[in-house]
């Protein structure tokens, strides 16, 4: 297959090609990757899980100088594919090849060795470790006896190459104290500190502003610009491969469905590809009719453990009958606000009021058998308990009240009778109610979480990320049912990144960044752009100007 | 490092189903879920590999126990001397060690009604100490104070016991062991509210007050109140006649005693808390995920600190079965390590109510033989503590079974983990 | 589990909930170090307590210093109720621990002096104790911090000082000196320590449970022997001891001299060790890849560091530091073997560990605590202060309850401690 050619008129303007090529570190003194090129080849890779085909024999070429995207939901094998090109997992069948040789991996130090560079989904960067100690880990620069570490050596070697590679960021910062947007730029400085020639971005987007994002690719740009290193880009957004990429792949259950170029092919199409059956967008809902206030909070500000505010004087009523969405790129507090409003957080300054009712100095429980419905942001770490059956995990936040428990002693068959219920009513994949909750998968754990939480009359629910890691058919299903929770009466307070799933289901939307709250506006007072603007720090005045 | 293994395709209900019922096969059987039905429980605990991986680690415990007392045995080292010319001698003089003392512990257990009564006095006490740990570790936590809260139980109960007289059985009794089952809950109780309120480790808070707990034994022994007036050395008041455990009618030159009962009655009750009792389900929540458990309303601080105090009272159970029932008056070091076996009683059992009556037994079993083995043939009655604590290397790393005997890989097995780190 | 709401006042000093109730725990304990100081300590002052300086023969002799106990009582008294003042009223500034830590010393100061009013006791000869106590403390907190660092969970110290200590006594006596002896304890301390390894990092067993387990092996393996063998052939258990070996010059310096430069070689080793594993931890390559493979293994291991190797390395290195720590028992304190004759340091050396953070030189601090309340005790019971030397003996122990469960609260472990790392 011949070189990707370039396409032009792209919805962002193309990087311009730097005056002096990024370059690459270089301590041998020679540059022996300078005129390789480098034409990664994977054939029939098979990887097998317990109980899961993760990749299925999979082909795939990479040329030198393209950016190749990998396209597919949750779950349907993009990581695992790039964690075996990486030496992280062993493949059971199946062949790397690099230039035409065969490529052995023991271990990422191998694929290091080969000039593969990756840039994980979840960082792999020692928090507590400096900027340049993450950077030079493995290939330290010392000095003196005993492997005595140069510490300004490895500084200056880094601000260096994040100069030349326009990426700046501060060597001796503490990693943990950078906003994850710079995270990622150590994590992509690593890469190009190792002479990388294949960069592998997974899900790089994810914890981006749009801005943030825009920005990253032009440093993707202009990386491959010389035309001979190449991106392997990972996303499940089809936008996104829009508008970086010069050909993707779509992996479906494991194997790869097509490869097309995303200028040409619509929107719908890849998407349907990616899923395997026509997927309806959009949720379908009706006009909001909002009722009493369920939510009122005023004032409210958290601290964090030195006094710094994280919820910085937010106020924000929901009313019954309502979904207010929050918006907003992970950190900016969010996760603090959710904590409060449902009862996590004891120490908080301003009032929150549940149903009219103040919820100080009252319990988690309290609050939730209130009529409180929470979906946690992690739901294996903060909604089940893995070892837990089905059916125990659905009444887990009602292990102690009739008809589940009497008089200390716990109903089994009450029990187990809910929970046929609630697996039918929900459509939870499982083989019995008493299989352990951890043997199901994501998109199935997270239904019973949400079967949970929505059960019974509920004056609010908050429900943070409700549907991360989780796939597009059930994606459907867990927007139907919130809406049709809201139409029930319920206040619905919705905390998402994902700036499409706030504009879909949202009746009202407010933007958190930095502790502070912009909003609520009626959905559709601003345009998709602004919000994503908002979401960077924007004042809605200024956003305003521009949408207009 | 991703959750994508655990997330098959989308949009077909067989496949799902058939790759959480793959997962539930391969993560190992050998606990039942709570609530399951008892008969599936039971299927699930002869099935599983675990079943197997315990008795091999027992086997292999064996075969190591054999090799120490080979090279312990003078006659045996002897022969080795000479081994390369008549290798015949050195085998034989092992043999005769091996078999020698093997079968002293087995006649010495078993070997009929005193041995059996015996056994049965060694299992009293390890069941209780078993349980007061194996609690604690449903709710996540390594409760290594048993030997303290034996001891904090065994001086309650013996106080109560000396102190009063005149009382009838059925009150002197019941009182002394409520004394002291109150007594270790309190001292299990501490550790728990030093867990929940400050964070400090309970492995290291037990420890300290296990020895604290010794050291205030032995000046008690010396005061006036405690110790017995006529007699020089560290002695308290005999317990009175009104506080003892009776024996068994018709059984009366046998020392077993009531107490077996007191225990197995704590089982039964042990048994319910955890399994069937809304208590229960909140300490199994905290011990395997606690955030999981706040977020449900839970308090891990309140269940840390039941846990603990649960298991003291356990451990209690045992002190009042030493000193009522046996000992008749508290001596210092009367623990005798009592406390420390239930550690390993606990994780034999794995931590169920069941395994850890059955792991008592066991261990009670090789206590009272080794006892034989010990007066029959010189050895030290230390090698069942070597034996224990093998089986135990053997059940805490399957793995390390299954590499020696080839068993086939199968990776949920059921490691017994507590281990979570120092934080709180 | 709490209500507490904090006031806008106490929100505008930065104080979360949970530290404000910490500082008026502690405002609580250092309220009643003062009614301690004032009413039980001070009506029985009536004269002063005289501090030797001097030791051995020294270049020059300082004054002995004397103290009037009542002034100082009364001083100390005021100081507490300062720091309680300070500790209530939120007026800390962030160093509430320093001020605990200098209101307890202060305290301990008072008390000595009551306890030696109208004698006379050795300054020279407590901090001489202090040192000699803490040798096997440090040794053992920085085998912990070596392996924790690399993200290995090591409860199995008192093991390794158990194992060491026995080996070091019988291969001393059957060579003759010390030094081959020390080699034998530090195999030893590898030896259990590679079980460690093995158990937790090849077949990822809890950490917890296998150190435990150690543990029990190690005592009942060693008991046995020493039964067994030791008994029959005293020989075999009466080792040469180190020596003091005195720096020319330096040992004559006064009150230093003897304190600091006239020391057996296991103390030198272990404040130079102190230093040199500070300086490789922190400022070395190595270093850096084990505190990697501690924090964030998979970020080493995607980088080319091979995590379960460098883990092993860990691991083994510590079993030899905490083997020169077993071997102190028998080749520099006590010249022979006893049963369990470790008494808990090993756990006291995890609770250094904590105390200092996980870095050398502060667990070299803590030990130093530990070694004080050791030597104070000793001290006090020369001294017939009317305190029971059983209770006096609890010190070191109930010390460490206090520490851990003051400071363990705002500890950061290495973010994968205990975290058996898996490759796939």
């Amino acid at each position: 297959m011949a070189p990707f050619p370039r396409c032009s008129g792209l919805d962002v303007p193309r990087f311009p090609p730097p005056a002096a090529p990024a370059r690459v570190r270089d301590r041998s003194g020679s540059c022996p990757g300078e005129s390789q090129l480098v034409r990664l080849e994977l054939r029939g890779i098979t990887k097998r899980f317990p109980g899961v085909v993760a990749n299925d024999s999979v082909d795939l070429i990479v040329e030198p100088g393209e950016v190749h995207g990998l396209l597919g939901e949750n779950g349907a094998g993009k990581s695992t594919l790039m964690n075996v090109l990486y030496g992280l997992y062993k493949a059971d069948e199946g062949a790397i090849v690099l230039d035409g040789e065969p490529l052995e991996l023991h271990g990422p130090g191998d694929a290091i060795a080969a000039g593969i560079g990756m840039v994980h989904q979840h960082f792999m960067l020692v928090p507590v470790f400096t900027v340049a100690e993450n950077i030079t880990l493995g290939v330290e620069l010392t000095s003196g006896f005993g492997g005595k570490l140069d510490r300004r050596a490895a500084s200056d070697a880094v601000r260096e190459l994040a100069e030349s590679s326009r990426l700046p960021v501060d060597p001796d910062a503490i990693v943990e104290d950078l906003p994850v947007g710079l995270q990622q730029r150590v994590e992509i400085l690593k890469a190009l500190y190792r002479e990388a020639r294949l960069l592998i971005l997974d899900e790089p987007t994810a914890v981006l502003t749009p801005q943030e994002a825009n920005d990253l690719f032009e440093a993707v740009r202009a990386f491959v610009a010389d035309g001979e290193r190449s991106v392997v880009f990972i996303s499940h957004k089809l936008r996104e491969h829009r508008i970086i990429a010069d050909r993707v792949s779509v992996l479906r259950r494991g194997a790869i469905v097509g490869t097309a170029d995303p200028r040409e092919a619509s929107e719908q199409e890849l998407a349907d590809l990616m899923v395997g059956r026509p997927v309806d967008l959009v949720v379908d809902k009706q006009p909001a009719r909002p009722q009493d206030v369920a939510l009122r909070v005023t004032g409210l500000c958290l601290r964090d453990a030195g006094g710094r505010a994280l919820v910085d004087g937010v106020d924000l009523d929901v009313h019954r009958g309502e979904i207010v969405a929050v918006a907003g790129i992970e950190g900016n507090g969010q996760t603090q606000f959710v904590r409060a409003v449902t009862g996590l957080e004891s120490t908080f300054e301003g009032e929150i009021e549940v149903d009219g009712r103040s919820i100080r100095g009252r319990t988690r429980k309290d609050v939730l058998r209130s009529g409180v419905g929470h979906v946690p942001e992690d739901r294996s770490s903060e909604g089940l308990v893995g070892d837990f059956t089905v059916a125990e995990n659905l009444v887990l936040d009602l292990w102690d009240a009739p008809p589940f428990a009497r008089r200390g002693s716990r109903d089994f068959e009450a029990i187990a009778e809910h929970a046929r219920h609630e697996v039918a009513d929900f459509d939870v994949r499982t083989p019995s109610v008493n299989t352990p909750v951890a043997n199901l998968s994501g998109g199935n754990q997270q239904k019973v979480v949400i079967a949970r939480e929505f059960h019974g009359p509920l004056a609010l629910l908050v429900a943070a990320q409700p549907t991360r890691g989780v796939d597009v058919g059930s994606i459907e299903h867990i927007h139907a049912s919130i809406v049709a929770k809201r139409d029930e009466g319920t206040g619905v307070l919705i905390v998402s990144s994902e700036l499409d799933e706030v504009l879909a289901l949202a009746d009202r939307v407010a933007v958190m960044f930095r502790g502070k709250l912009v909003g609520p506006f009626p959905a559709g007072t601003y345009s998709k752009d602004a919000i994503g603007l908002m979401m960077a720090g924007a004042d809605p005045a200024d956003v305003a100007e521009e949408a207009r | 490092m991703n959750d994508e293994p655990n997330v098959p395709p989308a949009d077909d209900p067989e496949a799902d189903i058939a790759a959480a019922a793959e997962r539930e096969r391969e993560s190992a059987t050998h606990k039942a879920p709570l609530g399951a039905p008892a008969t599936q429980r039971f299927v699930a605990a002869i099935t599983g590999t675990s079943v197997v991986v315990t008795i091999l680690a027992f086997v292999s415990a064996i075969v190591l126990g054999a090799l120490v007392i080979t090279f312990s045995d003078d006659a045996a080292l002897e022969a080795l001397g000479y081994v390369t010319s008549r290798p015949s001698d050195f085998l034989s003089a092992a043999g005769s060690a091996v078999y020698d003392a093997y079968h002293a512990l087995v006649t010495g257990s078993l070997g009929g009604l005193g041995q059996l009564s015996e056994t049965l006095v060694a299992a009293t006490p390890l069941i209780a100490t078993g349980l007061a740990v194996a609690i604690p570790l449903r709710a996540g936590l390594f409760n290594i104070g048993a030997e303290g809260q034996v001891i904090a139980g065994g001086l309650t109960a013996g106080i109560v016991g000396f102190s009063l007289s005149g009382w009838p059985i059925v009150i002197h009794l019941p009182l002394a062991v409520l004394a002291g089952l109150g007594g270790a809950a309190l001292m299990g109780w501490l550790p728990g509210v030093l867990k929940a309120r400050t964070g400090a480790h309970e492995v290291i808070t037990t420890i300290m007050l296990n020895n604290t707990a010794a050291l205030t034994t032995t000046y008690l022994l010396s005061t006036a109140f405690i110790r017995n007036p006529t007699r020089n050395d560290p002695i308290s008041k005999g317990i009175a006649e009104s506080a003892r455990f009776p024996r068994f009618p018709g059984l009366g030159s046998y020392r077993v005693n009531v107490s077996i009962i007191l225990v197995i009655v704590l089982a039964i009750i042990a048994f319910w808390l955890l399994e069937r009792s809304t208590t229960g389900f909140e300490l199994n929540a905290v011990g395997s995920n606690p955030v999981a458990a706040t977020s449900a309303g839970m308090s891990p601080n309140r269940a840390i600190i039941i846990a603990m105090a649960i298991g003291g009272a356990m451990a209690g159970a045992a002190g009042a079965a030493e000193i009522l029932g046996i000992q008749g008056r508290i001596t210092d070091g009367f623990s005798a390590g009592i406390g420390f076996d239930g550690i390993t009683v606990a994780l034999l059992g794995r931590g169920s109510v069941g395994g850890t009556v059955a792991a008592g037994l066991l261990f009670g079993a090789l206590k009272s033989g080794g006892r034989a083995m010990q007066a029959q043939t010189g050895t030290s009655l230390d090698l069942v503590v070597v034996i224990q604590a093998l089986i135990i290397v053997f059940i805490a790393a399957p793995g390390l079974v299954r590499a020696l005997y080839r068993i086939k890989a199968d990776d949920g097995l059921g490691t017994t983990r507590v281990a979570k780190g120092w934080g709180s | 589990m709490s209500t507490a709401v904090a006031t806008p006042a106490l929100v505008a000093s930065g104080l979360t909930a949970a530290q404000v109730r910490r500082e008026r725990r502690f405002a609580g304990y250092t309220f009643f170090l003062a009614v301690l100081s004032a009413a039980v300590l001070l009506p029985a002052a009536e004269g002063s307590a005289t501090f030797l300086m001097n030791a051995g023969r020294t270049v020059a002799t300082l004054p002995d210093l004397v103290v009037p106990v009542a002034p100082l009582l009364i001083g100390i008294t005021l100081a507490c109720l300062y720091a309680t003042f300070l500790l209530w009223t939120h007026r800390t500034a962030g160093r509430a621990v320093t001020i605990v830590g200098v209101t307890s010393g202060l305290f301990v100061l008072g008390y000595l002096a009551y306890a030696v009013d109208g004698q006379s006791a050795s300054m020279v000869g407590l901090l001489r104790g202090t040192i000699s106590a803490s040798t096997p403390i440090a040794f053992g907190a920085l085998c912990g911090v070596l392996c924790e660092r690399a993200g290995v969970i090591n409860i199995a110290i008192e093991g390794q000082f158990l194992a060491a200590a026995f080996t070091g006594a019988v291969v001393g006596s059957v060579s003759g000196s010390p030094w081959i002896g020390l080699a034998g304890g530090v195999l030893a301390g590898v030896l259990i320590a590679a079980m460690l390894a093995a158990l937790s990092i090849r077949y990822k067993a809890d950490q917890i449970v296998v150190g435990v387990v150690l543990i029990v092996f190690a005592t009942g393996f060693t008991s046995f022997l020493a039964t067994q063998v030791l008994s029959g052939s005293p020989q075999l258990n009466s080792p040469r001891r180190f020596s003091s070996i005195a720096i020319p010059g330096l040992s004559e310096l006064p009150f230093v001299g003897p304190l600091l430069f006239n020391l057996t070689p296991l103390t030198y080793t272990m404040l130079l060790l102190t230093l040199a594993l500070h300086v490789a931890l922190f400022r070395t390559r190595w270093g850096l890849r084990l505190r990697s493979v501690g924090e964030k293994p998979r970020a080493a291991d995607t980088v080319g560091i091979n995590v379960n190797r460098t883990r092993w390395r860990a691991v083994l290195l510590g079993g030899a530091v905490a083997g020169l720590g077993g071997s102190w028992f028998t080749l520099d304190s006590v010249g022979a073997f006893n049963d369990e004759m470790t008494g808990g340091r090993g756990f006291i050396a995890l609770a250094a560990m904590l105390v200092g953070r996980y870095s050398p030189i502060g667990a070299f601090g803590a030990a130093l605590l530990f070694g004080f309340a050791t030597a104070f005790a000793d001290a006090l019971q020369i001294l017939s202060t009317g305190v029971p030397s059983s209770l006096l003996r609890t010190a070191p122990y109930v010390v460490t309850i206090f520490v851990v469960a003051g400071l363990v609260g705002r500890l950061r472990p290495p973010a994968a401690d205990g975290q058996p790392y898996e490759t796939e």
